[in-house]
């Protein structure tokens, strides 16, 4: 898949956001209580920015009977299976990608 | 648009000696064996105050449950067979889904929705492993096995061996993308519209596809 074509453009663009399409990021390692829409096997993973899904309510605030105010930036991020699984068995090229909460995310060193 | 000159499916058969875990004749165990469950309890006590206030009427309920059973499981099989005849109407529904079903009358309500495109180089699959969340104004109520653990946990670590066992088998130069649903968008996969299809209408291409098709866990095919 060439880079164009993966790489869309954005969906609904929040005016405000810390990464770009394309940037590379690490998903933080961190095991807060409560609920998290960050799934625990992608935590520590390096992937890319693949598009700015927009502005949504903090589900960590929603959970717990809060308004989610204020809005966090929520992106899709790619990531590649073989760097996500130890011993990935499909091919070199298979991609999982996944919504990401900006505050879960940081650049990629 | 894509071709649909090399049929990379092709190598797959639809064998029956695989493990499927949706198998439609599995006995439903949810309502009509021994007392309700808690959940069911809550509902009923919920449906009853909601009802005695005045904010919904049994009617209603009734009629959204006709809904999920008899008009949304339809409505995907629509939006992409619309797809698949209209390159412009592809073109919006792959920038954003939410408004390209809007333009077919369909409201997604709170959904927001990216389609996805199966190319001859790409194959999507979606899941979502934290819970079950599905499209459901476009399919309807997800399938059993969407939300067994097996699936959920399965599909996004070994893809190709879950598809293969639903009858899907992909070359390895064919990326496998997993879409893991697992915050605020929904997912709806395009297949690739099968050869042989070009004078069909629109609406014998949608009886074509299936909700399985829709997740990417299969393929549309026209039998020779």
């Amino acid at each position: 898949m060439s880079d164009e074509a993966s790489l869309r453009s954005t969906y609904t663009p929040a005016p405000v956001h810390r990464f770009k399409v394309g940037d590379k990021v690490t998903v933080k390692t961190a095991h807060p209580p409560g609920h998290r829409r960050t799934p625990q096997y992608i935590r520590g993973k390096q992937g890319v920015i693949e598009r700015i899904c927009g502005a949504f309510p903090n589900p960590e605030e929603l959970a717990y009977g809060f308004d989610g105010k204020p809005e966090r930036v929520l992106y899709r991020v790619r990531f590649l299976q073989t760097q996500v699984w130890p011993g990935y068995a499909g091919a070199p090229n298979d991609i999982i990608e996944m919504e990401i909460f900006e505050h879960w995310l940081e650049p990629a060193r | 648009m894509t071709k649909t000159t090399h049929d990379y499916y092709a190598r797959s058969h639809h064998d029956h000696d695989h493990t499927h875990d949706h198998d439609e004749h599995a006995p439903v165990n949810e309502h009509d064996n021994g007392p309700p469950g808690e959940y069911e309890v809550m509902s009923r006590a919920m449906q009853e105050l909601l009802e005695q206030k005045g904010m919904i009427s049994a009617e209603q309920v009734t009629k959204r449950m006709e809904l999920f059973d008899e008009e949304f499981p339809y409505r995907g099989a629509q939006v992409v067979a619309r797809a698949w005849v209209d390159p412009a109407f592809k073109a919006r529904l792959l920038a954003d889904g939410r408004a390209a079903c809007a333009e077919m009358g369909t409201v997604l309500e709170a959904e927001r929705l990216i389609a996805v495109e199966n190319t001859p180089e790409v194959h999507n699959v979606i899941v979502c492993t934290l819970c079950s969340c599905y499209p459901r104004a476009l399919l309807g109520m997800p399938p059993t096995w969407y939300k067994s653990r097996n699936y959920r946990s399965r599909v996004v670590f070994e893809p190709r061996a879950v598809l293969r066992e639903f009858g899907t088998v992909l070359p390895d130069n064919v990326t496998v993308r997993v879409h893991d649903s697992n915050a605020d968008m929904r997912y709806l996969v395009v297949p690739m519209r099968p050869q042989d299809t070009e004078n069909w209408s629109e609406e014998k291409l949608a009886g074509l596809l299936s909700r399985d098709m829709l997740v990417g866990v299969t393929v549309p095919r026209v039998s020779a």
